[in-house]
């Protein structure tokens, strides 16, 4: 038989008060405004939201924002990886400083970052100039929105994989070596395998906040239908033409998006904490 | 919990309490041309993707000199933005404190059903689009809206006015010092805080004396990085703002304005102020890191 369930005895006062206003704070201001995302959305019909968000423009922005997105956090997992290796593997002059500054882009506002970026490359700019000489065009083209999306997600993966690699026992490598496995296979089977979940979650936190991104990409994308908006750009542009359904309807599928992101990146760093728990 | 932003995190602090010395060991050295290589390509990306955007806001700011700079961020619609946005950090950071500091308590210190999901729900904001975020904010409180007429009738202004402002703000940094708090406090457990209360100490004198002086940095790194975010702030306040000159422009805002404008001078001018808040965040943060680690080296110690 089993004991009675009795109410769980806490020292500690402040529960109810905090838990409550925890929650109360948390539906107020995050979980009811975006239900009304969904409500909105299931108000005004499911052939309204199809034919939006299956409209050439809006189909254009999604292949775009997406297709960018994934290079770009593709572009800022390997530099990302490689500058990581250099801040905790190698000690050179300036270290503490590129380590501060890899934080930059959490920091400086993102308005700030677009009008910067579209400065360089544009065509007058320092090496939008260069690359024109050369007939390659950079802002207002989808490769200006790629250079903005690597400029705000790279701290994402140097953040994730560097106290990964900070915590890696040395002692791993040791092994390995003096069991005679050369660098190059070290690193491939025992150094990188342990860093891998690390870096996935990486590169669905830059893709994550790429997709989402708005302010660092409109200056310098030209914003030309059906080759440089991307899809919060849309949402901008229906709510200015006052299609409020068509703009919840775009919304809606991000936040879908954003959802399952939040899940695998969630069941990533389960993963990655597991797999670190094996390890050592 | 996944790490969306920078995190005064124990692997970091570790090694910067207790440097290791990867190039005296052979087991751990790479080779000389591997080295350069990795180090030149890494240095190059971070040269070229973050040190030159940085470095052309001020180059910019300052291209026609001091007299149009200091006229450009002393104009009255430049001076009415700093101080929105400073308005919205000073409404935001606070409430988002407490908030933090009360998720932290609750899940930190006490068992309940759904903790795992809470915490997810808390990080929300951050996987969220700042347009959405805006987005959100217009469908329950815009004149289309169930509320709206309503508000309409009594004269009260949400949208288009600091009230959205500040909604749409909160709401980007809603995480920031929960998140950071939060595993802080979860590793520290509730041993001291028991003891204390058991020796008879109110709630609020544990809270002040025992817990504070542990969470005191994490607690400032989940401030200063809200309060960055809170002032430089885009896309969802550009949704909610309707963007009125001198009444709702924040300075992001009014960048974006002169910008359009083609006043590009008068634009970077407002932006090296944001430059400069973003570094004076940096060289706090780094500040702080060093601090927590010597702290928790000294408590290893002690």
């Amino acid at each position: 038989m089993s004991p009675p369930r009795h109410k769980p005895f806490r020292v500690l006062p402040g529960f109810n008060l905090t838990l409550g206003y925890t929650l109360l704070y948390l539906s107020l201001l995050v979980l009811i405004p975006l239900s009304a995302v969904f409500i909105k959305t299931a108000t005004g019909g499911w052939d309204h939201f199809w034919l939006t968000v299956t409209s050439p423009r809006v189909l254009a922005s999604f292949r775009l924002s997406f297709g960018m997105s994934l290079l770009a956090a593709a572009i800022n997992s390997v530099f990302g990886l490689l500058l990581t290796w250099s801040l905790v593997r190698y000690r050179f002059p300036g270290r503490k400083i590129v380590d501060a500054l890899i934080d930059l882009p959490f920091a400086l506002p993102t308005a700030v970052a677009g009008i910067a970026l579209t400065a360089i490359y544009a065509p007058k700019g320092w090496i939008g100039s260069l690359a024109t000489a050369y007939g390659i065009r950079i802002a207002f083209t989808p490769w200006g929105v790629l250079l903005a999306l690597i400029f705000i997600g790279l701290p994402f993966v140097v953040r994730t994989v560097q106290p990964v690699l900070e915590d890696l026992e040395v002692e791993l490598e040791e092994a390995a070596a003096s069991l005679g496995a050369p660098r190059w296979e070290t690193f491939r089977r025992v150094t990188f395998p342990a860093l891998l979940p690390a870096l996935l979650t990486g590169f669905a936190l830059a893709f994550a906040r790429a997709v989402g991104e708005y302010g660092s990409v409109i200056f310098i994308a030209g914003n030309i239908p059906m080759v440089s908006e991307i899809t919060p750009l849309m949402i901008i542009t229906k709510l200015e033409q006052y299609d409020y359904t068509g703009a919840t309807g775009i919304a809606a599928v991000m936040l879908l998006l954003s959802f399952i992101l939040l899940f695998i990146i969630n069941g990533l760093q389960v993963w990655s904490t597991r797999r670190i728990g094996r390890t050592v | 919990m996944a790490a969306a932003t920078a995190s005064l995190n124990a692997a970091h602090l570790a090694s910067l309490a207790a440097p290791r010395h990867y190039e005296d060991n052979p087991a751990t050295r790479d080779t000389p041309w591997i080295k350069w290589m990795i180090l030149t390509l890494s240095l190059l990306f971070f040269a070229g993707f973050l040190l030159l955007p940085l470095a052309t806001v001020f180059v910019e700011a300052f291209k026609k000199g001091w007299d149009v700079y200091l006229a450009a961020i002393s104009e009255d619609d430049a001076l009415s933005a700093i101080r929105l946005t400073l308005i919205a950090a000073l409404i935001a950071v606070p409430m988002n404190l407490v908030f933090g500091i009360s998720a932290a308590w609750a899940i930190a210190k006490f068992e309940f059903r759904g903790k795992q999901l809470l915490i997810t729900l808390i990080d929300l904001p951050f996987s969220v689009s700042p347009v959405v975020a805006g987005l959100i904010y217009v469908l329950l409180f815009g004149a289309q809206s169930w509320v709206g007429p309503w508000l309409i009738e009594h004269d009260l202004k949400i949208m288009f006015a600091v009230p959205g402002i500040v909604l749409a703000t909160i709401f980007v940094t809603f995480p920031f010092i929960a998140r950071e708090l939060i595993p802080l406090m979860q590793a520290q457990g509730k041993d001291e805080e028991e003891a204390a209360i058991v020796l008879g100490a109110s709630g609020l004198q544990t809270f002040w004396h025992v817990t504070l002086p542990n969470i005191k940095w994490g607690l400032l790194y989940g401030v200063i990085l809200c309060n960055a975010r809170a002032m430089g702030e885009f896309g969802a306040v550009s949704v909610v703002s309707g963007h009125i000159r001198g009444v709702t422009n924040t300075m992001p805002l009014q960048i974006e304005i002169l910008y359009n404008e083609y006043q590009f001078a008068a634009a970077f001018a407002v932006a090296s102020l944001l430059a400069l808040l973003a570094l004076v965040t940096l060289v706090l943060k780094t500040y702080i890191e060093w601090q927590a680690a010597r702290s928790a080296r000294d408590s290893q110690q002690g």
